[in-house]
């Protein structure tokens, strides 16, 4: 690839999705291209799968130039989009039909090639059913078996992990290992999820249509070594000693984890720093660093050329305070909703407490969706108990529902009004007039920066400032209870932490929060959590809770995912015994 | 070449799948067409029966009851009777007659004096064309009235004119005789352009189009595999309405069924070469709706000469309506199912057909890239 | 309660016309249909091809002939030689009518026996066979009356002597274009609130708007009123063009109208929620709104009587709002009608307003899903 740029036209606007981008990517490895929605991955892979053509620079792929010859790379290579490109009324065996006719595989190889890839993939009883009745990682794995029909020598997966649980993800792993060191395969995959990309031979780092980096993951942990490291100090909550530890200069990034926060340290800074701030009873100590640190550190240096103070967040106060006495505030007892025959969530109990953040986990279609809507009072229960702060919403006065805020999914707001009309439309839906309004709208803009967004069409905002918009407009009747569905799916990583930092802010100030998410590692940012799996509660705690009941000697610094899996594992094999 | 067949044959056969499967092809292939022939077949008809006609006789007699007296016998009135001409028109006033007649208390007298009494024939005039029709009728059944009371009296007839109608092709002037082989147009329109338009749409929505880009592929391979499967469907529901038209709503199907073929598979082919274009152009299934609608549903329906007659329209509408392929396909209809194979019909509107199946289709071509942008 | 429901027509009125999409389909379709439905729908003849085959040829044949010829209705574009000529002229379309005269027709008018004219007409479209007969008749019997007259031949028995009443020269536009506002009235209704419901619940606004304090009454109000404001603007539009455009007179009250207008609106966007509440995404409401139209359209009395129509399917009608609705509407055009006369078409559209609107409510509720 050498300085490939394409644009697009949305409107009179012309938005650059790709800008100068030049790298090279080698045969017989794992190339990961990483960044977040919105960074252009989509755009780069079709361009080097001849479905677009650049407006500038070239691509050549196994030395053949992809504009000028399509046909050609495209017999070489072999691409899976984001959404699988199957045919969801179309069975397995149909579907793996379609690609082999496509790809021109003899009918005498087809059924050993079968047998082998769905072998492979694990889902040889499944051969029947339709595509579209197969769950999330199914779908991708047979994605994937389509796309191998006829083994190419370059392989194109784009965002081949998002909405998979992380069991079939880390299966989906396996294989990818398995065709680049086994049969000698390339493979070049977009991902959002940083801790993907330490599993890749190479990376690309992509962000805002630019390269910011590549090379080999290990190459930005190892600029990073030495400056990670967890800080506990018991006299605070994690939360309040995250904010403190945040504003020190030197400081790169802090972020909850469990119940310490993780630290990483601007180049040449030393620990010290972190004891010159006197904060009682600190304990600070090394840990290797991670990928993401190195994206941070990157996108962080960046950022601080551009500017230097950071704002908005109130100042901490160093109070040590317990949440343990608060009273109830969500209250679930023997919750149970059926569609049909089909179970989707199956007698839950959990509670949440004032002034707690509570995460609800699990992958796409374990029932956390269907618990969340229950809860806002969207969906009627089918059976049990369910209160929020002593009220049913489903059947609770309309004024009731004037103390929680909800953020939905994809942060859907009215893409075809600006920033201010969609503000002001949601503080007339909470009740807010005359001078009230325009003061809770004018905060809103300064809080979340949004004044300069005024008179956008928030359709054309960034993701990150459409997130904020849909927090502010959740926000506006200051609630007492905050309902947050996948709140930071696609965001980059700054965005993600500025938006745990209001959060976390709220939070402390005590306000209730429930949020959904498929992000294992932003379990860490919950007091408490529960993992979910079709339908049924499968572990409930701390976060430490949950990865301490999985240490072992051989993992002893086990991750959210790592504990999930196990979850999930020991689920399966309880279920078959039985 | 062996490659290309491979490919056209497994997406054929998925396109067939797809059919097979999804309820909405079926509802747009055989649900909307059969309701549309219903609705036509049953609901729609220009024929007046059973007209609620008022009379109004003011000084009842003999000649009077010979004359109000056919209206009673007619299968085209039901007549009421009204004491006042004010009742009467009262009742037109609240569209509960479609009109009335009004024989005035000095009729009789006049008649007997050899006097020309006038009869009044008073008519909602708000749906002019119904008002038409049943002037018709009434003109009719006086006519007979004076012929009858002046052979009866052994006077001469005093009409020096005789009208002999003869209405070929039609003589029954049944108005569902010619609305549902003209439907047959507007319902091929349907699964041609819309079900076509919204199927491709579908597939760029999906992503799987974008899936099926990757592969080698080509755009032809593409274009085959969607034109061969819904052209099947197509005249698979051509067939059945055609045999719906002939055997439930007995049209007379006199023409000869290979041209009838010929025909529809031009037309076929004009209408999914526009619903290619159409999902060239619309990349998602809303806007190829509505392009659809309005671009070959509504002039299929209007513009055709199905319901309104083309020759009276203004000019510059009769040249657009050239552009219209259900236009030249509803002529063959009209003209194969009513009056027979005649050349000098067929040609030029087959000519027509093959060239706008052939404008549409290298269009469609021409504007479909294997390119996402 | 009035703050938020205003909030939401403003948010409404700013969704649709800040939305290029949308614009679009308010403004470029019905513009687009009443051109072709002002123009192209009508049952009226005019310059209507036809051949004579004058066996005669005599100066009572011509003077027939110059009848048909000088009539607007008719257009004589042969004169034929044979009798076999007719038949490839009406086969071949070239001509709607054939005049035939008898080689004996002014033979027997000269000795007062009936001379026979025969009128061949294509069936292929009865209903222009019919009109066209009707037209051939009327210019038949003029001749008839004139010949009688020069030639002191009797007065006929008694006269038929027939008026229209509202609409003097049964001029068809006057009955298509006012059935039009009812037409392109619902079409806009069903399409702006129809798919609003729709088009928030695929993008997931509508989950955020149920979780505030609004109610189902807000919502459905908020919903309506846009519908009813836009309906009304484009039914002015249009009623506006009919008089100016297609100078179809509008002799009656205005109140009247609008207030057929309203109820009918109101009505139709109680339908049009009920679709959109029932479906999932905007693909399916629009094929909702589409299945629904259609009928609605046909059997209403828009293009064919309804008194045409099989005894069961009479009754289906009065489940339909545009037919009340073109009653009003064309009698306000063409008469002068009372409130008190319209009372029957009000009621029935309020009826089926409450009970759509009502529906609507429920299912919002029932189908949070």
């Amino acid at each position: 690839m050498a300085g490939v740029t394409r644009r697009f036209h949305s409107g009179d606007r012309i938005v650059t999705a790709l800008e100068d981008v030049s790298a090279d990517v080698r045969a017989g490895k794992v190339t990961g291209l990483v960044g977040p929605d919105g960074a252009g991955k989509t755009t780069l892979m079709r361009l080097i799968a001849g479905v677009l053509r650049a407006d500038a620079g070239s691509i050549h792929v196994f030395g053949i130039n992809v504009s000028a010859d399509p046909l050609s790379v495209q017999g070489m290579i072999s691409y899976m989009p984001q959404r699988f490109g199957l045919y969801e009324d179309l069975s397995v065996r149909e579907n793996l039909d379609l690609y082999a006719d496509l790809q021109a595989l003899p009918m005498s190889d087809r059924a050993g090639r079968y047998d082998e890839l769905l072998h492979m993939m694990g889902m040889a009883p499944f051969i029947d059913r339709l595509a579209g009745k197969l769950s999330g990682g199914m779908k991708q794995k047979l994605g994937l078996a389509c796309t191998l029909i006829r083994p190419p020598q370059l392989l194109l997966l784009d965002e081949p992990t998002v909405g998979v649980d992380p069991v079939s993800r880390r299966e989906l792993w396996g294989i990818v290992d398995h065709l680049v060191h086994e049969q000698g395969m390339s493979v070049f995959l977009s991902t959002a999820y940083l801790d993907e990309a330490a599993r890749c031979d190479e990376v690309l780092l992509l962000h805002e249509s630019r390269v910011i980096g590549s090379g080999p993951p290990a190459k930005f942990t190892r600029e990073m070594e030495g400056r990670s490291f967890v800080v506990r100090a018991p006299e605070h909550t994690k939360r309040e000693l995250q904010a403190a530890l945040e504003e020190l200069n030197g400081v790169t990034d802090a972020v909850v984890q469990g119940d310490a926060v993780r630290l990483v340290l601007d180049a040449g800074v030393k620990a010290d720093v972190v004891e010159a701030a006197r904060i009682p009873d600190v304990d600070i100590r090394p840990v290797p660093p991670r990928f993401e640190d190195g994206f941070i550190d990157l996108l962080k240096g960046k950022e601080r050329a551009a500017r230097t103070a950071s704002s908005g967040t109130p100042a901490p106060r160093l109070t040590g305070r317990t949440t343990d006495a608060a009273p109830v505030v969500i209250d679930v007892a023997h919750l149970t909703k059926r569609f049909g025959d089909f179970t989707a969530v199956d007698d839950i109990s959990f509670n949440v407490k004032r002034g707690e953040i509570f995460g609800l986990l699990g992958a796409n279609g374990a029932g956390k969706s269907t618990t969340f809507r229950m809860l806002c009072g969207l969906l009627p229960a089918t059976d049990g108990r369910l209160q929020v702060d002593g009220r049913d919403l489903r059947v609770a006065a309309a004024a009731a529902r004037g103390k929680l805020g909800y953020m939905a999914q994809k942060f859907s707001l009215y893409g075809d009004l600006t920033v201010a009309q969609n503000l002001r439309f949601f503080a007339a839906a909470y009740n807010l007039i005359g001078a009230r309004r325009t003061e809770r709208i004018e905060w809103a803009l300064g809080e979340f920066e949004l004044a300069p967004w005024r008179n956008a069409t928030s359709r054309d905002l960034p993701l990150g400032y459409k997130q904020r918009m849909a927090l502010a407009c959740a926000l506006m009747h200051e609630p007492d209870v905050l309902f947050l569905d996948e709140p930071t799916s696609g965001v980059d990583p700054l965005a993600r932490r500025e938006f745990w930092r209001r959060i976390n802010a709220l939070a402390e100030g005590g306000v209730t929060v429930l949020v959904t998410t498929h992000f294992m590692d932003e379990a860490e940012y919950c007091d408490r959590l529960i993992i979910m799996a079709q339908g049924k509660i499968l572990a409930e705690g701390t976060s430490e809770e949950l990865k301490r009941a999985i240490r072992t000697d051989a993992r002893p610094n086990p991750s959210m995912e790592d504990a999930f899996i196990a979850l999930i594992t020991a689920d399966e094999a309880g279920k078959a015994a039985a | 070449m062996k490659g290309s067949m491979m490919r056209l044959r497994g997406l054929i056969r998925k396109e067939w799948l797809q059919i097979l499967r999804d309820p909405s092809s079926i509802a747009i292939a055989f649900v909307l067409p059969a309701i549309l022939l219903l609705l036509f077949g049953y609901g729609v008809s220009l024929d007046a029966r059973h007209v609620a006609l008022g009379l109004v006789t003011e000084n009842p007699g003999a000649a009077t009851a010979s004359f109000t007296a056919q209206f009673q016998r007619s299968p085209y009135f039901a007549p009421r009777t009204f004491l006042t001409e004010k009742a009467a028109r009262h009742a037109l006033a609240q569209e509960k007659i479609a009109g009335f007649i009004w024989l005035r208390g000095d009729f009789t007298r006049a008649l007997d004096a050899g006097k020309t009494p006038d009869i009044g024939l008073f008519l909602n005039g708000i749906d002019a064309n119904n008002a038409r029709i049943v002037e018709g009728y009434v003109q009719q059944s006086w006519a007979n009235w004076i012929a009858a009371r002046a052979a009866a009296n052994g006077i001469p007839d005093t009409s020096p004119l005789t009208v002999q109608p003869r209405i070929w092709f039609n003589p029954a002037v049944s108005s569902r005789d010619y609305l549902v082989p003209g439907l047959i147009a507007v319902i091929m329109t349907l699964t041609g352009a819309l079900l076509t338009a919204l199927v491709v749409a579908r597939e760029w929505e999906r992503g799987t189009m974008e899936a099926l880009m990757v592969t080698r592929v080509t755009m032809n391979e593409i274009m085959l595999s969607k034109l061969i499967p819904y052209f099947m469907l197509g005249l698979g529901g051509m067939a059945v309405t055609v045999l719906i038209a002939v055997f439930l709503f007995d049209v007379p199907l006199v023409g000869s069924i290979p041209m009838l073929l010929l025909a529809s598979a031009l037309f076929m082919l004009a209408s999914l070469g526009m619903g290619l274009l159409i999902s060239a152009v619309a990349k998602n299934q809303f806007v190829a709706g509505q392009i659809a609608i309005i671009a070959a549903f509504l002039p299929a329906f209007i513009l055709s000469g199905f319901v309104f007659d083309i020759s009276s329209m203004p000019a510059a509408i009769r040249v657009i309506t050239h552009a219209v392929a259900a236009r030249y396909f509803v002529a063959i209809l009209q003209t194969l199912f009513l009056a027979g194979t005649v050349r000098s019909v067929l040609l030029p509107n087959l000519l027509a057909l093959l060239a706008m199946a052939a404008f549409f289709l290298s269009a469609a071509r021409l504007v479909a890239r294997k390119r996402l942008d | 309660m009035l703050t938020r429901v205003f909030a939401l027509i403003i948010k409404e009125f700013l969704a649709i016309l800040r939305d290029k999409k949308s614009r679009m389909v308010l403004i470029g379709p019905p513009l687009l249909q009443l051109i072709v439905f002002g123009y192209a729908a009508s049952f009226d003849l005019n310059h209507v091809p036809f051949a004579v085959y004058d066996q005669d040829r005599s100066i009572a044949s011509r003077e027939l002939v110059a009848d048909f010829a000088g009539s607007p209705t008719f257009q004589k574009i042969a004169t034929l030689h044979s009798a076999a000529q007719i038949r490839d002229m009406i086969d071949s379309r070239k001509v709607k009518m054939v005049l035939d005269i008898d080689p004996r027709y002014s033979r027997d008018l000269l000795s007062n026996k009936p001379a026979p004219v025969q009128i061949i007409v294509d069936g292929r479209n009865s209903n222009t066979a019919l009109l066209v007969l009707g037209y051939a008749n009327a210019i038949i019997f003029s001749a008839s009356t004139g010949w009688n007259a020069r030639h002191g031949g009797a007065a006929p028995l008694a006269r038929l002597v027939p008026r229209a009443l509202y609409n003097p020269n049964l001029d068809s536009h006057w009955f298509i274009i006012p059935g039009i506002v009812a037409l392109l009235t619902q079409v806009i209704t069903l399409l702006v609130v129809g798919l609003s419901v729709a088009r928030e619940r695929e993008a997931g606004t509508f989950d955020q708007v149920l979780v505030t304090p609004m109610r189902p009454l807000d919502i459905l109000l908020g919903k309506s009123i846009p519908g009813l404001i836009i309906g009304l603007a484009e039914g002015s539009v249009i009623i506006l063009a009919a008089v100016f455009w297609f100078g179809v007179p509008l002799i009656g009250g205005l109140l009247q109208l609008y207030a057929g207008l309203a109820l009918f609106i109101v009505s139709v966007a109680g339908i049009g929620l009920m679709i959109s509440s029932i479906a999932a995404t905007q693909q399916q409401a629009l094929l909702g709104a589409f299945l629904f139209m259609v009928p609605a359209i046909i059997l209403s009395g828009f293009a064919t009587p309804i008194a045409n129509m099989p005894v069961l399917v009479q009754d289906l009608t009065l489940l339909n709002p545009m037919r009340y609705a073109l009653v009003v509407i064309r009698r306000c055009f063409l008469d002068q009608p009372s409130f008190a006369s319209l009372i029957p078409q009000y009621t029935a559209m309020a009826l089926l307003a409450v009970i759509s609107m009502t529906v609507a409510g429920w299912l919002f509720r029932k189908r949070a899903v």
